[in-house]
């Protein structure tokens, strides 16, 4: 299978601190992503995603490097997959320009065409740009009333399947 | 935020850059020697065209070895539809919630 990455960037008017502890604190990750996103983000430590909407686990995976402020790796696949080739990785890096912050998220190693890459794709531009309102505007996006977050949809798909 | 916006639109007013951004969203992470193979244009007029895009974060570039990587970048056009089109959502999204709202009181009311 081929693999294929993505690569979104963001700048947010903040600091890269504030950034930083956005994408690191299960508090703010709830409020923007819809999802608590639970580690002590250090390399090696496993972390993991539950969803606000239903307190399910829906991603999780292992801190591969982390350098706070400036840099975080981790792996990134389903509760239920525990094959390497299910695993994909995302980075973040964060810059800061002037009075902003440039945020980077590179997600790769995603199998071309899967569900998982569909699904990200349609994710993290939501996610990006809730964080950016939530921290310059304090509010984040009403889009989660419609996509609670992205793991979500995976995880419902793969319900309905294993339900049937 | 507006000026962010303003470069987002005139980046996107040109057909030629659009077909740019359609060609990374089939096949995401391009070089330029691959852009140009695809396209009619002169590898300056290219050259010129993802700069900016750049500009406009609609594309990102990522060094890779010798080569630049180029990348679709859609967070300022989800930003758009946030600030344009999700607020003329609300309204039907509460309604569907006062909707759902009502139903479950009247469940509730039958038990």
């Amino acid at each position: 299978m081929t693999k294929v990455e993505f690569v979104y960037t963001t700048y947010i008017k903040s600091t890269q601190q504030k950034v930083w502890d956005a994408l690191t604190t299960p508090e703010f990750t709830r409020q923007y992503w819809g999802c608590e996103l639970t580690s002590d983000w250090k390399k090696g430590s496993s972390w993991h995603s539950v969803r606000n909407a239903d307190g399910q686990t829906n991603m999780i995976g292992k801190v591969l490097e982390s350098s706070p402020i400036d840099e975080l790796s981790f792996s990134w696949h389903l509760p239920d997959s525990n094959q390497e080739s299910d695993q994909s990785r995302v980075t973040y890096k964060l810059e800061t320009i002037a009075d902003t912050v440039k945020l980077m998220v590179i997600h790769d190693k995603l199998e071309s065409g899967s569900t998982m890459a569909t699904n990200i794709s349609q994710g993290w531009p939501l996610v990006l740009s809730s964080l950016k309102s939530f921290l310059e505007t304090g509010t984040a996006l009403d889009v989660w009333s419609l996509k609670p977050c992205i793991a979500a949809s995976t995880q419902t798909k793969q319900e309905k399947v294993g339900a049937k | 935020m507006v000026e962010d916006a303003n470069k987002v639109f005139k980046a996107l007013a040109d057909p030629s850059r659009r077909k740019l951004l359609d060609r990374l969203f089939e096949k995401n992470g391009q070089s330029l020697n691959e852009l140009c193979l695809q396209h009619d244009m002169s590898r300056q007029a290219v050259m010129k065209h993802l700069d900016l895009l750049e500009e406009a974060n609609l594309v990102v570039s990522i060094k890779q070895g010798r080569e630049k990587l180029h990348y679709l970048n859609p967070v300022p056009i989800q930003e758009i539809y946030s600030r344009w089109i999700g607020k003329f959502e609300q309204p039907r999204l509460q309604a569907l919630e006062n909707l759902k709202q009502a139903i479950e009181d009247r469940e509730n009311d039958k038990s």
